[in-house]
């Protein structure tokens, strides 16, 4: 009876522990990725920073996707929002490194691809005539695989509008094809419903942004 | 009881551990500079802080006791610290540079690279198209670097107070016999292959890998380029003539296949501005290529390419021995080349390449001089075909040994009105070298190469050293010297095959600083010519000559907006007695003084490229038979200069990318004198000028690319 007793509290106790590292996860995360729909977090340092936080928690949750799916998408932003193009290339690198691990833990993944997709954007600017094409293409294919896998994705015609929005006319961009996309990301943004609180929701202001100077 | 506390302990285990302590420190380098945006961390926690511009941090944790804290900074080396938490703490970490790519000495003596992989290398792929003036030729481009002359009446690349036979060009470690296109006399030879087939193009101008042999001087080096990214078709047209061409990647992106077809006359071109001679057959070149790519394996890749050119030109000019007449020059050629490659890894970090390669040149020659006498025609005809194989092995993590041979089997055939004078030659050659890394910061090369040919009856060995030493992480000094070897030109061992082989001597020492805009290069070399072809008074093997200088090259890409140059100036003293030179002197192809200005200017607001080229040298010298012996090559020519300019505007016409491309050559029309030819009586004279002083180029470019994105954009 003692012995049940003890295995009920031991398992009572031990439960609480992983609980408690549970709900820190939830309710971190839940901070974080709250911190992130705050435009005034929106600059290449605090992004660097919010970016190592969640590099952390993906350090200590390995099996987690989401943190590294994070603290990706902070660096990529980063990287598309840096000044010095010197600094580009490091922090599409960290991008890149922390969305393969991503990618390890969960393969198919549209939302994934959608970054790996900004990554090879960010790169063209370092160098637009060597490097124009290259990424230009890996950037179109990843996104094309992800609209493959999940034609709900909103942020999958966002990123495509994007690339339009900003590719000049020469290099097969378009303003007015552009507007297509963001306005099917809108409906698209309006039927999504995110799986959980800390899972990927942004871009749906950004895309009323473009959108607006569109029109 | 005692069980009852365990419970109770286990229960409150995670409360008990509860209490902040707070973890303070700093982050430098080894060099005591701090270290921004490191991602401090407590191991397995989320507790930690990003670091501040002056490396410090600071955050708090509930954890205590024995813990870890982890530092990581991308380019350094990840740093783990074990700690004891039991209040407050101040913890400093010195983070180390990871030794990657850019911190690993590379062998850089004698050589410029253009390639799209390296982060360091001094020139693009596109550079070379965007240089102003050069035409989109490589050769033209590489006269803007330092160690090249600005010997624009010849045909070939001429380095270092070395001839134009001196440079050899090789497509993926094949020799290619014929580079140029078969031009008329004071022509300069514009090269057979565009620069848009390679993705890497190295300019040697000495001490180069014993991988390459028969070149004196210089090795040009191109790397052909992989898979395409998409299919795509291209369309050209310009005042000289029209292109088009097809690129298909296959489904599965393993595999491609393209052909180009192009038609160049110059006829309507010289009836509006005419030359300074009249062509008697204006120039016209047909050309058609195919290639064929295909992934063998994940590391396996087979290439093909296909190049069939034939040309038609032909001028008439006042006749310098027979006043009042005219000599008539009329030239046909006919070029073939191909090759196929392979290469794969074997596993074990072993690497095999191999290639095959065969090509034919036909140049049918008449000479004539109008009304007077019978033509005469001339006759060459060359073909060479190659094998080539080579294994790499790398040793640890940057060390490698590489060793493979060649065998090449050429006919030389020539015949002067139906005088035949052919030779075959069996040349097969081995070689091996080793990079052998010390340090990182330390390589040393070492090789040799073994050659043979049948027709010369002759073997030699030639050794090879480089050494490389990283002084800072930008800035480094390499040295290299060698042996090489040349077989004497075809039209001397025709008549007379038991010559020897030419053989140079290279010593060199460079310094190179490479920041991401900014490039410095300063060397100096010492060349000793052994064994140069002497025709008088006899045809023996038994010139010399030397060639010393220095070269100072920089570019900066950074400091004016949109702007990026780069200047060169080279400095030679040379002097060689060969061919019917009565002593040592400076000869007749080569300038003590070389410069080069390039400068490209991009205004993004309108997608336009402007380029200026700037090239000056000092008077080469010329034999003037009036003056005696001892005078011989005493006069100087005048000075050079040329300013070469360009405009390229990039739009869209529909869904094809296109690009206007405007550029002169000589655009001030400056005089350019290369030397003057004397009668054999000596009482007249004529100077060596270019036929066309100054080209307009006008060309557009379209490009169809069959573009994923757009089938997405479609099915939507």
């Amino acid at each position: 009876m003692k012995r049940i007793l003890f295995s009920i509290c031991l398992f009572v106790g031990l439960a609480s522990v992983s609980m408690a590292q549970s709900a820190q996860y939830e309710s971190v995360m839940t901070k974080n990725v709250t911190m992130l729909d705050d435009s005034a977090n929106f600059n290449p340092d605090r992004l660097l920073e919010i970016g190592n936080t969640f590099e952390r928690i993906a350090a200590a949750e390995k099996t987690q996707w989401l943190p590294f799916y994070y603290a990706s998408y902070c660096y990529v932003m980063s990287a598309l929002m840096q000044r010095d193009n010197d600094k580009v290339d490091d922090l599409a690198d960290k991008a890149a490194v922390n969305i393969e691990q991503a990618e390890a833990i969960s393969p198919k993944n549209d939302e994934i691809n959608c970054i790996k997709s900004l990554v090879a954007t960010s790169r063209i600017r370092v160098d637009p005539p060597t490097r124009g094409m290259k990424y230009g293409m890996e950037s179109a294919e990843l996104l094309a695989q992800a609209n493959q896998i999940n034609q709900e994705n909103p942020r999958v015609y966002m990123l495509q509008g994007q690339s339009l929005f900003y590719t000049p006319e020469q290099f097969g961009g378009s303003k007015t094809e552009a507007k297509k996309k963001f306005q099917t990301a809108l409906e698209k943004f309006s039927a999504f419903k995110p799986a959980s609180a800390i899972a990927p929701h942004w871009g749906e202001a950004y895309t009323k942004g473009l959108l607006a100077q569109i029109k | 009881m005692k069980q009852l506390n365990l419970i109770l302990f286990t229960l409150f285990l995670p409360v008990c551990m509860m209490g902040q302590q707070r973890i303070t420190g700093k982050i430098t380098d080894g060099k005591k500079r701090p270290l921004q945006g490191v991602n401090v961390a407590i191991k397995d926690t989320y507790d930690g802080a990003t670091s501040g511009a002056d490396g410090s941090f600071s955050f708090t944790t509930d954890v205590k006791g024995v813990q870890y804290i982890t530092a990581t900074l991308l380019g350094y080396t990840t740093q783990e610290q074990k700690v004891f938490i039991d209040g407050t703490l101040e913890v400093n970490i010195i983070m180390r540079n990871n030794v990657n790519d850019l911190k690993v000495v590379t062998i850089t003596a004698g050589s410029f690279e253009a390639s799209d992989e390296g982060k360091t290398t001094v020139l693009k792929p596109l550079d070379i198209v965007t240089t102003a003036g050069a035409g989109a030729d490589i050769v033209n481009a590489l006269k803007t670097l330092p160690g090249t002359q600005q010997t624009n009446d010849r045909e070939g690349l001429f380095v270092r107070g070395g001839t134009g036979y001196e440079t050899q060009t090789y497509i993926d470690g094949m020799l290619v016999r014929n580079p140029f296109y078969s031009g008329l006399p004071d022509q300069p030879g514009r090269g057979r292959f565009s620069p848009f087939l390679f993705k890497g193009t190295t300019f040697s101008s000495g001490g180069y890998s014993a991988q390459y042999g028969q070149g004196l001087s210089s090795a040009l080096i191109l790397e052909s380029t992989d898979l395409p990214q998409r299919s795509s078709y291209s369309l050209g047209a310009s005042v000289i003539g029209v292109s088009g061409g097809m690129e298909e990647l296959s489904k599965d992106k393993k595999g491609s296949y393209g052909i180009e077809a192009d038609y160049t006359n110059l006829g309507p071109y010289l009836n509006v501005l005419k030359p300074k001679y009249r062509f008697s057959a204006n120039p016209e070149i047909m050309g058609a290529s195919a290639n064929f790519r295909r992934k063998t394996s994940k590391t396996g890749m087979l290439k093909f390419y296909g190049y069939a050119n034939k040309t038609h030109m032909g001028t008439v000019r006042p006749s310098l021995e027979h006043p009042g007449y005219e000599e008539q020059f009329e030239l046909k050629n006919q070029n073939i080349y191909t090759n196929l490659i392979y290469k794969e890894s074997l596993g074990n970090d072993w690497k095999f390449n191999a290639g095959l390669s065969y090509s034919t040149n036909v140049d049918k020659i008449d000479l004539d001089t109008l009304n007077k006498s019978t033509p005469a025609k001339v006759k060459n005809q060359s073909e060479l075909g190659q094998v080539k194989a080579m294994l790499t092995k790398g040793l640890g993590q940057y060390s490698m040994l590489r060793f493979g041979g060649e065998y090449q089997y050429s006919v030389e055939k020539s015949a002067f009105n139906n005088w035949p004078a052919n030779y075959v030659d069996n040349y097969t050659a081995g070689f091996v070298e080793s990079d052998i890394y010390v340090t990182p910061r330390l390589v040393g090369r070492f090789g040799g190469r073994v050659e043979y040919s049948s027709v010369l009856d002759k073997a030699n060995i030639a050794p090879r050293v480089s050494l490389a030493y990283k002084l800072t992480g930008l800035s480094q000094v390499s040295l290299a010297y060698g042996d090489f070897y040349e077989k004497p030109e075809q039209q001397y061992l025709r008549f007379k095959p038991d010559l020897g082989y030419m053989k140079a001597t290279h010593y060199i020492a460079t310094y190179q600083w490479v920041a991401k805009h900014y490039t410095l290069r300063v060397e100096a070399f010492y060349k000793k010519y052994h064994d140069l072809v002497k025709t008088s008074p006899d045809t023996t093997t038994s010139g010399t000559g030397y060639a010393k200088g220095i070269e100072l090259f920089w570019r900066d890409r950074k400091t004016i907006k949109n702007t990026d140059y780069w200047i060169s100036y080279s400095y030679l003293d040379t002097k060689r007695n060969y061919l019917n030179y009565p002593f040592e002197v400076q000869p007749d192809f080569a300038a003590k003084h070389t410069f080069s200005v390039v400068y490209k200017y991009t205004i993004p607001a309108i997608s336009t490229n402007l380029g200026i080229t700037y090239s000056f040298s000092t008077g080469r010298p010329y034999y003037n038979p009036n003056l005696p012996d001892s005078k011989f090559m005493s006069e100087k020519t005048m000075t050079y200069n040329s300013i070469g300019l360009s405009a390229s505007y990039l739009t869209s016409i529909r869904k094809a990318f296109t690009i206007f491309v405007l550029s002169v050559s000589n655009a001030p029309n400056f005089k350019q004198v290369y030397g003057y030819r004397y009668s054999s009586d000596k009482l007249r004279r004529q100077e060596v000028v270019p036929n066309i002083p100054r080209f307009i180029y006008l060309g557009m470019f379209m490009n169809f690319g069959i573009d994923r994105r757009q089938d997405v954009i479609n099915n939507l």
